[in-house]
């Protein structure tokens, strides 16, 4: 069974399943729990749930601590871009440990962020950051795309021995969606093809598959099957089944909110050039612009990208394809 | 002796006990004895040692001290100059110095080495190299003592240095506002890395001591003579069992000076890499002041102090000095046999 769900809902339910099975979940951030009328606060009790100071060093270092000596917490960050002020901790704290000590210790800790949010934040509040994490190794990555990846991603990611970092993209928390009852648990490093076809594969990203998923559907009217791929989590990558669609339909379509050359579909495109020798026969990347993120909307929408700019650039690789052919 | 039952005898006797004292001084000859044996390779084996290492010499009476406090289940969490403190917790020095050469049989199975030794079945869960940012680590070990093991505490290692990072101001606060069970030890070793602290601190520029930090948390803060581990058990172990009955963080700030230079000269291979002099003759060009804490040697100074007192005789204190030089160079030769590991071993521990 399932039923229809809010995509921030969804998170906040597999957190709390998850904090209702296994007694060593913790959760805590900035501006939550902050009354003792807040449910998780009612639920869980103000040991488990707890409010920090704006402390990012201290969140994430406290959260990597307490993971290594036998807890499972999830550090509420918000926004991604706050990870910033302590990325030593994200990316030279805690994927390390396990490393340095001869896998001596782990770090289940969650990290848990939005991102992305192209609704008038400009230039601080709205970027995409995950192509800095997702090579890093001892790290993994994870980036839902519809509500019940992003309640069994959630999942997968508490119960995960590693250290996790979590981004939901902004722009998809009221989008609805249908989720599975009961434990739903999607294994990190699994790619989902959310549409089938034959003609272009198109790998999208977080918010990105929800605009492919709407181009592709234009492309259908045109005659245009396309296969959209959606990695869910970049780190470990599903290289596989992104390489086995784009052998399949020979041409593909990159999309991502990042910056092109810190986007994930740059370090992507690399992979799909060295292992599609021979069955290749055009690759487009759509990414945002060489901007920061702008304010005002018609900038905004400019730089980021959208529909039409996913079903050009489908277009001109079929077209490349006839050209070749 | 063992750890047990030193602990043991304290409970049945004073806590000034010659037993115990004979504990501590054995503790502190074995630190200062492996670090003497670190600083030699770098001229008896040249590139057995790789990289950076960081010598806890004249740290011996703080870290003793303090752990001198510790019960059986309490986490150590130090920085990266980590040598001392599993030595204390038994750790068995052949995987110590295996792992300061980067041999197989090391204590992290090479994948460390000196910054980053690990031995969490000894509650010692690991060291972060990056000045500071263990603070917060040590802070979440606190955590995860108050939610899940009720009674044990963490003792957080670090230097003056580090209490200018922001880790060490959003940790205090937390572990203030949290509650936590933790003693924040602040080693005042007086240089952070090269520079002497009266340059980069501002208590210090005020002409206050370090631990004054503490008010800015509404924590109790002391400071100690770091060189004499039994005014640091004492101070330590008020705060210790402050955060054992449930009343939050500490900060204790041991002063003493740090008898080797900061770490080894940085070089680039193939040149030889040894410990320079200490930055307060390499940089400062005052012997005096080297020459003067020198003389106050903590391992000198209480061995002298246990003879005077008689709770060590001569012969027992050569009887300890040659036992420990006798480990650590069993744990040199240990370490040279051992072998290098296999290059593709590279691959392993990166996830869980």
């Amino acid at each position: 069974m399932a039923k229809e769900m809010i995509y921030g809902d969804a998170i906040a339910l597999a957190i709390i399943e998850e904090m209702q099975r296994d007694p060593s979940v913790i959760f805590y951030g900035q501006n939550m729990a902050m009354t003792e009328r807040d449910p998780m606060l009612k639920k869980f009790g103000k040991e488990r749930v707890r409010i920090a100071p704006i402390s990012e060093t201290a969140e994430i270092g406290i959260g990597i601590g307490a993971a290594m000596t036998g807890l499972r917490p999830i550090v509420e960050l918000w926004m991604s871009e706050f990870m910033l002020v302590a990325f030593d901790q994200v990316i030279n704290e805690a994927p390390r440990f396990r490393y340095m000590s001869g896998g001596q210790v782990s770090v289940p800790v969650v990290l848990k962020a939005g991102y992305g949010f192209c609704a008038g934040w400009a230039g601080q509040h709205s970027n995409c950051i995950y192509h800095t994490m997702m090579g890093i190794p001892g790290l993994k990555v994870v980036v839902p795309s519809t509500p019940a990846d992003a309640k069994g991603l959630m999942a997968a990611a508490i119960r995960d021995d590693n250290p996790v970092v979590y981004l939901h993209p902004y722009m998809l928390t009221l989008d609805k969606g249908e989720v599975p009852d009961g434990e739903y648990v999607v294994p990190l490093g699994v790619a989902d093809v959310k549409r089938a076809g034959t003609d272009v594969t198109i790998v999208a990203i977080g918010w990105m598959v929800k605009k492919a998923m709407a181009a592709a559907e234009r492309l259908a009217a045109e005659n245009i099957s396309a296969e959209v791929v959606d990695p869910r989590t970049l780190t470990p990558l599903d290289v596989t089944t992104i390489i086995n669609s784009v052998k399949k339909t020979g041409r593909v379509v990159l999309v991502d909110q990042a910056p092109r050359h810190s986007s994930a579909a740059a370090v992507i495109a690399g992979e799909i050039a060295e292992q599609t020798s021979g069955f290749l026969r055009a690759l487009r990347m759509v990414t945002a612009l060489d901007t920061p993120i702008p304010y005002s909307e018609p900038l905004e929408n400019y730089v980021v990208p959208n529909e039409d700019k996913i079903v050009e650039a489908v277009k001109s690789v079929v077209a490349h394809e006839a050209v070749a052919a | 002796m063992t750890r047990k039952t030193a602990r043991k005898s304290s409970a049945r006797r004073a806590p000034t006990g010659s037993e115990e004292m004979q504990w501590m001084y054995t503790q502190m000859v074995r630190i200062r004895e492996f670090e003497e044996a670190v600083k030699s390779t770098f001229i008896e084996h040249p590139g057995v040692i790789r990289g950076h290492s960081h010598l806890g010499d004249g740290a011996e009476a703080s870290i003793v001290g303090a752990l001198s406090t510790r019960r059986e289940t309490d986490l150590v969490m130090p920085s990266y100059r980590c040598h001392g403190y599993p030595i204390v917790l038994g750790t068995p020095l052949r995987k110590m110095m295996a792992e300061v050469f980067g041999r197989r049989d090391g204590l992290c199975r090479g994948f460390g080495g000196s910054m980053h030794l690990a031995d969490p079945s000894r509650y010692f869960p690991g060291t972060s190299g990056i000045i500071g940012q263990g603070i917060a680590h040590a802070t979440g070990a606190a955590l995860t003592a108050q939610i899940k093991h009720r009674g044990q505490i963490v003792y957080c290692f670090f230097g003056d240095g580090a209490s200018k990072q922001g880790a060490f101001f959003e940790s205090l606060n937390m572990a203030a506002v949290w509650n936590l069970p933790i003693v924040y030890v602040l080693e005042n070793n007086q240089y952070q890395a090269y520079t002497h602290f009266s340059l980069e601190d501002a208590n210090a520029v005020a002409g206050d001591p370090l631990s004054k930090k503490a008010q800015a948390f509404s924590i109790p803060g002391a400071t100690v003579d770091g060189t004499d581990p039994v005014a640091v058990k004492k101070v330590v172990g008020k705060a210790a069992e402050r955060a054992r009955a449930g009343k939050g963080p500490s900060l204790v700030e041991t002063k003493f000076y740090r008898l080797s230079a900061h770490g080894n000269v940085i070089t680039v291979p193939p040149l030889p890499t040894q410990f320079p002099e200490h930055e307060a003759v390499a940089v400062y060009g005052n012997r005096k002041e080297f020459e003067l804490w020198k003389s106050r040697d903590p391992v000198k100074r209480f061995r002298a102090r246990l003879l005077k007192d008689r709770a060590l005789t001569e012969s027992s204190a050569k009887r300890i000095e040659a036992a420990a030089r006798a480990e650590v160079e069993d744990a040199v030769q240990f370490a040279l046999a051992s072998p290098l590991p296999t290059p593709e071993e590279a691959l392993h521990y990166v996830y869980a």
